[in-house]
């Protein structure tokens, strides 16, 4: 075959995007909404279970880190920064592990018809969008009834899930493409969203990414609750415990400004200035614990690469995907 | 176009096994599913596409489904397509009927309002008005495929892609589909249809094309193409038999006489492995003496494909004495007969029996030579003999 012949291929095979743009959203709303519809309100109980699950996840992390290892203690409405990032978190899990095994879950669809094969992950995140959507009300709901009275900057969480939404959906594109070809992407992904749950301030709030912190905490100081290790953070100094006000400047370090690049960090710290406030020392934007606007770009660029590059993956492969399965 | 599929000698499923196997040649086979097959069908045709199991077809109509990408090739769809392959695989279990109708009938191009709109329409074609919001799982799987078929029909394609799914059906809706299909074709739209049914292929078809080996063998008519078929189908048994025939451990015992050889010849003498219907055929069996025999018997026994047995006849019937063999003479005994039998395989066993009363058999050879019978109706019996109707009225 010679290369001419190779620019006359004419091709009719899938491709990710289709050739209609208007079927393709169409598609990924039918099948998303299906979706939604089957597990959500599939029973009586539907809503009420789908709630649950981040709910009790909820309860339990609040109370081992209230009542056993004192993280939340004394930081100022604890239980809604923990509630608002658990919601976060379990739309990016489901986004993204829903994803993994999504093609094996469409292939009756994939191998006897054709339409845009990037309809499939999509539909994943926009399920999870749906329920994110939803879960929204209890967060609301905490946040008022803490004393939080609702504000303008609730607003910013819009753009915040929208980032969040393009960061799963480009994580979900490469891994459902990958795991057509590798089927350890499963075990290699429980792992790794594992590793981010920890490494992002979900259960913990950012001033924690201080690096006198991480040294020393644990170490040669005994802290009896968060707000010595916060006061002790804003002071400067390992192990005093002093009168500071709540309310100084955040200083973090290195470490901290370097953990902050990860976008769900980035994302889950602006979402809390948003919701809840209470100044740069207690809820930093993403900004502020990045040192500047210009670091801001880091996790706004890994957000636009991973889903560039989830892209270019998935058109690459699109047109294999029914036949390597 | 062509189409191949590479067939790994190691299949890597796993992240750890190309990490464990790195400097491990990755060989494979090249399965060349569909080898360079060129053929233009023209709108409102109804074509026809055959072979045996592998022969490509499912492959070529996953590609012009838009399922499968090409390798080489162009291919142009001019119109929606709608396929009926693997009917109501897609299908959601857990959905209702109505909610599967609908992702169904997107899925295959409609907008979400036109699917409305047909909803009625689809589901009185399958008949299952009673069933509408009842989940799929409690349907039988005649509902199912009834329903995706109708899905399937119903979405207004200019171009149908069927592929043996009327297997499915009972012989009422099998009918049903067919009478759809003819008005569709009516109404011009072009319908490719992969069938091993030789019958359906020469009843609707205006032309098919005969796959092998994912080349195109034969193409044109379809009374042609599906004798073609037969002669493929039934010509492989020929080869089988021939080397069964080979080690015949038989041979080496003792007997007063040997069947060495069975053919087929045609009227001009050629030995030939497929003959056309109503021709005169021969069966030639040769025969050695190893000892002296007095009016030994000679016979033969055809049987089809099925293993019925569809004409049997020896020279005691109306031949008489056959007369006086020496030890070390070697006979041909030739047996015409015109072909009357129904377009299969046959397959002839050829025997040598000493006169008398009792059957005591010298030699007999299970299935010797095979011929293949092609050019006749299509019946659903062995035989088609020469007939005629007569109506009188009173």
């Amino acid at each position: 075959m010679s290369v001419q012949d190779h620019a006359e291929v004419h091709r009719y095979g899938p491709s990710a995007f289709g050739d209609n743009l208007r079927r393709f959203f169409s598609l990924t709303y039918t099948l998303a909404s299906t979706d939604f519809k089957l597990t959500y309100f599939g029973s009586i109980l539907g809503y009420v279970w789908s709630l649950m699950r981040p709910l009790l996840f909820f309860g339990v992390l609040y109370y081992v880190f209230t009542e056993i290892f004192h993280v939340g203690t004394g930081v100022p409405f604890y239980s809604v920064e923990l509630l608002l990032a658990i919601i976060l978190w379990t739309f990016f899990l489901q986004a993204t592990s829903g994803a993994v095994q999504s093609m094996l879950g469409r292939e009756g669809l994939l191998r006897k018809m054709r339409f845009p094969r990037l309809v499939v992950p999509l539909a994943i995140t926009l399920t999870a969008l749906f329920q994110l959507t939803t879960n929204m009300i209890p967060i609301f709901g905490l946040a008022i009834a803490s004393g939080i009275t609702p504000k303008v900057s609730w607003l910013e969480l819009i753009p915040v899930i929208i980032l969040l939404a393009i960061l799963a959906s480009g994580i979900g594109m490469l891994l459902s493409v990958l795991y057509v070809r590798a089927r350890d992407i499963a075990p290699i992904w429980e792992v790794t969203s594992q590793l981010l749950f920890y490494a992002s301030p979900i259960i913990y709030p950012v001033f924690y990414y201080n690096h006198h912190v991480l040294k020393y905490y644990g170490k040669n100081c005994v802290f009896n609750s968060l707000r010595d290790v916060y006061l002790n953070v804003v002071t400067q100094k390992p192990c005093a415990v002093s009168a500071v006000p709540v309310g100084n400047n955040l200083h973090l370090h290195f470490i901290g400004h370097f953990l902050m690049t990860n976008p769900i960090a980035a994302l889950i710290a602006q979402a809390r200035h948003a919701l809840v406030g209470g100044g740069e020392g207690v809820n930093p934007s993403a900004a502020f614990a990045l040192g500047g606007w210009e670091y801001a770009m880091i996790p706004l660029g890994i957000i636009a690469v991973v889903f560039v590059l989830g892209v270019a993956v998935f058109h690459h492969e699109a047109p294999r995907i029914s036949e390597n399965l | 176009m062509s189409k191949a599929f590479k067939l790994h000698h190691r299949q890597y499923h796993t992240l750890k096994e190309r990490a464990l196997h790195p400097f491990q040649a990755r060989t494979y086979d090249l399965l060349q599913a569909v080898d360079n097959i060129s053929v233009e069908i023209a709108a409102g045709e109804f074509f026809g596409i055959i072979g045996r199991n592998g022969s490509g077809k499912s492959t070529l109509l996953k590609c012009l489904a838009g399922i499968y990408d090409i390798d080489t090739g162009q291919l142009d769809v001019r119109g929606r397509l709608s396929p009926f392959i693997e009917l109501g695989v897609g299908f959601n279990l857990d959905l209702t009927a109505r909610d599967n109708v609908i992702l169904n009938a997107i899925m295959l191009g409609l907008t979400r309002k036109q699917a409305r709109a047909r909803f009625d329409d689809i589901i009185a074609f399958a008949e299952l008005e009673d069933f509408v919001d009842m989940r799929l799982k409690n349907y039988s799987s005649g509902m199912s495929v009834r329903l995706a078929f109708s899905v399937a029909i119903q979405v207004d394609a200019d171009i149908l892609l069927i592929d043996e799914v009327l297997a499915v059906g009972d012989a009422n809706f099998q009918q049903k589909c067919f009478d759809e299909f003819l008005r569709l074709k009516k109404e011009g739209r072009t319908i490719l249809f992969v069938t091993h049914d030789m019958g359906a292929i020469q009843r609707f078809c205006d032309r098919a094309m005969l796959l092998e080996k994912g080349r195109m063998v034969a193409i044109g008519d379809p009374t042609d193409v599906s004798h073609r078929y037969n002669e493929l189908n039934f010509g492989r048994s020929v080869q089988e038999l021939g080397d069964d025939r080979s080690v015949d451990d038989r041979r080496a015992e003792y007997r007063d006489a040997d069947i060495l050889d069975a053919w087929f010849e045609d009227a001009s003498g050629k030995r030939v492995t497929a003959i056309a219907h109503r021709e005169q055929c021969t069966i030639g069996i040769e025969v050695r003496f190893n000892a002296a025999l007095e009016n030994p018997v000679f016979g033969a026994t055809l049987r089809n494909t099925g293993g019925a047995t569809v004409f049997a006849t020896t020279t005691e019937y109306d031949y008489g004495p056959t007369g006086q063999f020496a030890a070390g003479e070697t006979t041909v005994v030739r047996l015409r007969f015109e072909t009357w039998f129904t377009t299969s395989g046959y397959a002839v066993t050829p025997t040598v029996v000493r006169a008398g009363l009792g059957s005591d058999t010298i030699d007999l050879r299970a299935d010797l030579a095979a011929i293949v019978v092609h050019g006749g109706r299509f019946t659903t019996g062995v035989v088609d003999v020469p007939h005629e109707f007569e109506i009188e009225r009173r």
